[in-house]
């Protein structure tokens, strides 16, 4: 039996500060991937929603808010929370229940509504919580631990400050022309060296804001989808797996890493294992890849992408930048939605963002940013507590 | 502006177990598990988190107080609560990341002052000591940082 899901639909509403509730995002999106679909709201068996810790109880169960403002009718629901990997894991789950033949048509969708300036914990003395030690014992927020990773960079391979600055400059190009995107304007390395430094070694243009934003997915079974005479792009792989012990790389939001004194850690790396565990399941490599939809939280972070998803080797990541390989007419463009330097982070929605440029790029669809010949696609996130989740979408 | 005076105040740790109080010499405290020996910061009590353990017996040691500066970063903007600024206007702080050869593990901290991300290099030498947090008007509360040792590449 094939494990693959087709991607019947697709749909967003634009990235931005909106300032209203995230259930009207998510609605929107969600219509337009019915829409995309010729598929209808009665049609669908099983939402899955992906919550946001940021918008009170409504975002802990999306996927009753969802369905109740599309009307409830009695559809099975499910609420997923995964920080970064909100929405792989929500895909995650449609296309378990649709390959147990139990959901026929799932809507997957995940909407955020951000406040301004960091990501902050939950309120609350809670010395035990990872997140609550982080801010208050060390004072460390998210851009520095992208800070940590860039000077890392800089130390190990020589990447420079104009380094980091060029993949915004990439981005800020690719995403011009995506109707989604937040940001559409041309930014110089000027303008980043420019502004203000934010966590050492990166400044604020280096850093990726938050955003409002929704996204939604249509997945159904290959053969409902073949019945329907659909021409759609299919789910080969998605890996959403946790790091093994001990990891010896410090994530968010942990203030110390696991020890390696004892037992060895894996050869590989948690972040490299993301892509591997996806490229595994799909039966190919980097190599088949078209091109990839990557987490750049920074932009140091896009760099170690190039690596840990295979472009490149260790440390050539700057070079291969440099050479044009990661933009548009080069080997394998890299965000040509723009990423989320275009974009801003809208969490329970981004990996489901990835989803759907992936799909629109090989529909041969992205209008203004089209990679040609675009076939096979990889997307890829990491975040908080250990999750980190890589899906691969095949013509 | 008015002044406290500083032997009024109770000194206490920022939290309970992480670290001694020894003003001169202050350790980490971790855990080390009793059947496979691995190493934890902070300090699990209750269970050991290796996969291939299942023991419930960890006791706690104090780990190494100088290691090898991993990277580092720094906040030029407050962070968000449970941050307490030690002061009114906020002032940018370094924080670095440092990996302990014995243990094996890199621990994460606060640089103090006048220390900042300008005196740090990935690889010197760095050690442990005991630095104000922030004050109420009661107490002075503690926490562990990361110094460059002196003489180990820096100020
Ligand atoms: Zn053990």
């Amino acid at each position: 039996m094939s494990k693959e899901v087709a991607i019947a639909g697709v749909g967003m509403h634009p990235w931005g500060k909106w300032g209203r509730n995230f259930v009207e995002y998510g609605v929107k999106a969600a219509r337009d991937a019915l829409k995309d679909a010729g598929l209808e709201w009665k049609d669908v068996d099983f939402v899955v929603g992906g919550d946001t810790m940021r918008n009170g109880y409504p975002g802990y169960v999306a996927g009753s808010t969802f369905a109740e403002a599309l009307g409830f009718k009695g559809t099975q629901i499910a609420s997923v929370y995964g920080a970064c990997a909100t929405g792989a894991q929500a895909i995650d789950a449609a296309r378990a229940r649709i390959l147990a033949g139990l959901a026929e048509v799932v809507l997957v969708v995940g909407a955020d509504a951000a406040p301004k300036g960091f990501f902050a914990p939950q309120k609350g003395d809670r010395p035990e919580d990872r997140d609550w030690q982080r801010f208050r014992l060390v004072g460390m927020t998210n851009p520095n631990y992208f800070g940590l990773y860039a000077r890392r960079r800089m130390a190990l391979y020589g990447a420079t400050s104009e380094d980091f600055a060029a993949v915004k400059v990439k981005n800020a190009r690719h995403g011009l022309h995506n109707p989604y995107a937040r940001y559409r304007k041309e930014v110089t390395a000027e303008e980043i060296a420019a502004s203000p430094l934010v966590a050492d070694p990166l400044r604020l243009l280096d850093i990726c804001a938050t955003s409002d934003g929704g996204a939604a997915v249509i997945l159904t079974s290959i053969e409902f989808a073949e019945k329907r005479g659909l021409k759609v792009p299919r789910i080969a792989a998605i890996n959403a797996a946790t790091p093994t012990y001990p990891n010896p790389i410090l994530d968010m939001p942990y203030i110390a890493t696991d020890s390696w004194a004892v037992v060895q850690p894996d050869a590989r790396g948690f972040k490299p294992s993301i892509a591997y565990g996806a490229y595994e399941e799909a039966g190919i490599g980097p190599e088949d890849l078209d091109l990839a939809e990557v987490y750049d939280l920074s932009t140091a972070l896009e760099l170690d992408w190039y690596e840990q998803i295979g472009l490149c080797g260790e440390g050539e990541a700057e070079a291969f930048l440099r050479s044009g390989a990661t933009t548009f007419g080069g080997k394998i463009p890299v965000n040509p939605s723009g990423g989320l330097a275009c974009f801003g982070e809208a969490v329970p929605a981004q990996a489901i963002a990835q989803v759907c440029e992936l799909a629109w790029q090989i529909r041969g669809v992205a209008e203004g940013r089209q990679v040609e010949g675009a076939k096979v696609g990889l997307s890829i996130n990491q975040g908080l507590f250990g999750h980190g989740s890589a899906i691969i979408v095949k013509g | 502006m008015f002044y406290f005076t500083a032997v009024s105040k109770k000194v206490i740790p920022a939290i309970e177990g992480f670290f001694t109080m020894d003003p001169e010499a202050p350790r980490l405290l971790g855990t080390q598990c009793k059947a496979c020996q691995t190493y934890f910061f902070p300090p699990e009590r209750g269970y050991c988190r290796n996969p291939e353990c299942d023991s419930e017996e960890l006791e706690t040691v104090e780990l190494s107080h100088e290691g090898t500066l991993w990277s580092y970063s720094h906040n030029g903007y407050k962070p968000p609560p449970p941050y307490v600024s030690p002061t009114e206007e906020f002032e940018p702080f370094a924080v670095a990341a440092v990996e302990l050869e014995r243990e094996k593990m890199v621990v994460m901290g606060m640089v103090p002052k006048p220390y900042t991300h300008e005196d740090l290099k990935v690889g010197q030498r760095m050690q442990l000591v005991l630095d104000p947090l922030y004050e109420t008007d009661e107490e002075r509360v503690m926490v562990w940082k990361w110094r460059p040792v002196e003489g180990g590449g820096s100020k």
